[in-house]
């Protein structure tokens, strides 16, 4: 139907799951993660799963998001590998 | 966190922000019979609004919202509202969870299934929210004082 | 080593893209989750939910009716897991622990 809006979204999905896979700095990772998961639950709504796309948004891009920068703030900040 | 940031701003936009969040968690939970939602996705937004308010004040304002030693009781007495609508539905002739049998006589038998799903999905949303604030909590408590 | 990492990922990539060619369209009538009846001629459950979930409990959304009523066990279930994380977490991290047994 709007397959092309669904593409732009699948590269987005792709270049955040990359970024936040091999960036040094553990805080944008977590803000890359964030935005995955955000971009993952406009595609579920464009599926037609709005119940899933919302628990994904929040979940995801909430509470995730808040307890990984907690487990961050408590650690170091640089990754090692 | 070691501590909390120390300009007003931030907290002073979270405090604005954080009663809207909790109104619309309270609405999804609420209104989840006639739009998407349900007590999973509200009690996770009511404990993005409490965390918010965590994140950006310290331990003395926080306090006052939502106090750390509620996290667990809560959590156990959300547990047990959807138990007992299961157990009380049980009791009174059906089988486990069957809302057909619970005493709401008023009420034709659809009426009586649609309030018991919004029974127990406020028993979710209770326990999700407090266990993510407990998850919080506990995550900073191993801190070093 | 890195060669055969990066070709083994590629080769699972259009593993995985052959796969799903053979998968049906979204919404399709057609396909077998969405039919009334099975292969075998069984009444398939999606249908019964769709025809009676308004009927049964006056909710619009079956999403809601499904999961808080036709499947309550599986909410009851997902909720005792949450919880039991939760007390993991409190049981493992929390400081504030009475040690006046030893």
């Amino acid at each position: 139907m709007h397959w092309e809006l669904e593409l732009v979204l699948y590269l987005f999905l792709i270049i955040s799951a990359i970024v936040s896979l091999y960036v040094k700095d553990l805080l944008t990772a977590v803000v890359s993660l964030s935005v995955f998961s955000f971009i993952l639950a406009m595609l579920f709504v464009s599926m037609g799963a709005i119940d899933v796309g919302f628990t994904e948004a929040v979940i995801g891009a909430g509470v995730t998001g808040v307890l990984f920068i907690v487990m961050i703030y408590k650690t170091s900040r640089r990754s090692n590998d | 966190m070691k501590q909390s940031s120390d300009s007003p701003i931030i907290l002073l936009l979270s405090r604005v922000i954080s009663p809207y969040i909790m109104l619309f968690g309270l609405y999804v939970i609420f209104h989840g019979h006639y739009s998407p939602g349900g007590g999973f996705q509200g009690g996770a937004m009511l404990a993005a609004s409490i965390l918010l308010i965590r994140i950006s004040a310290e331990e003395k304002v926080y306090e006052l919202q939502f106090k750390k030693s509620f996290d667990i009781p809560l959590g156990a007495f959300g547990v047990l509202i959807f138990f007992g609508v299961g157990l009380t539905a049980m009791l009174l002739g059906g089988n486990f969870l069957d809302y057909h049998f619970l005493p709401m006589d008023w009420m034709s038998k659809a009426d009586i299934r649609a309030m018991g799903i919004l029974l127990i999905e406020v028993g979710v949303g209770l326990a999700v929210m407090t266990i993510l604030v407990a998850i919080y909590d506990n995550l900073l408590e191993g801190e070093d004082a | 080593m890195k060669i055969i990492n990066y070709t083994s990922l590629v080769l699972i990539g259009l593993l995985l893209i052959y796969a799903s060619l053979g998968l049906p369209y979204r919404g399709d009538a057609e396909a077998l989750v969405n039919k009334e009846k099975s292969l075998i001629g069984s009444p398939v459950a999606s249908s019964y939910y769709i025809q009676n979930a308004y009927k049964d409990m006056n909710t619009p959304n079956i999403v809601t009716s499904i999961l808080g009523d036709y499947r309550a066990f599986d909410t009851l279930g997902e909720e005792v897991v949450i919880f039991t994380a939760g007390i993991i977490c409190f049981l493992l991290l929390s400081k504030e622990r009475k040690s006046e047994t030893k």
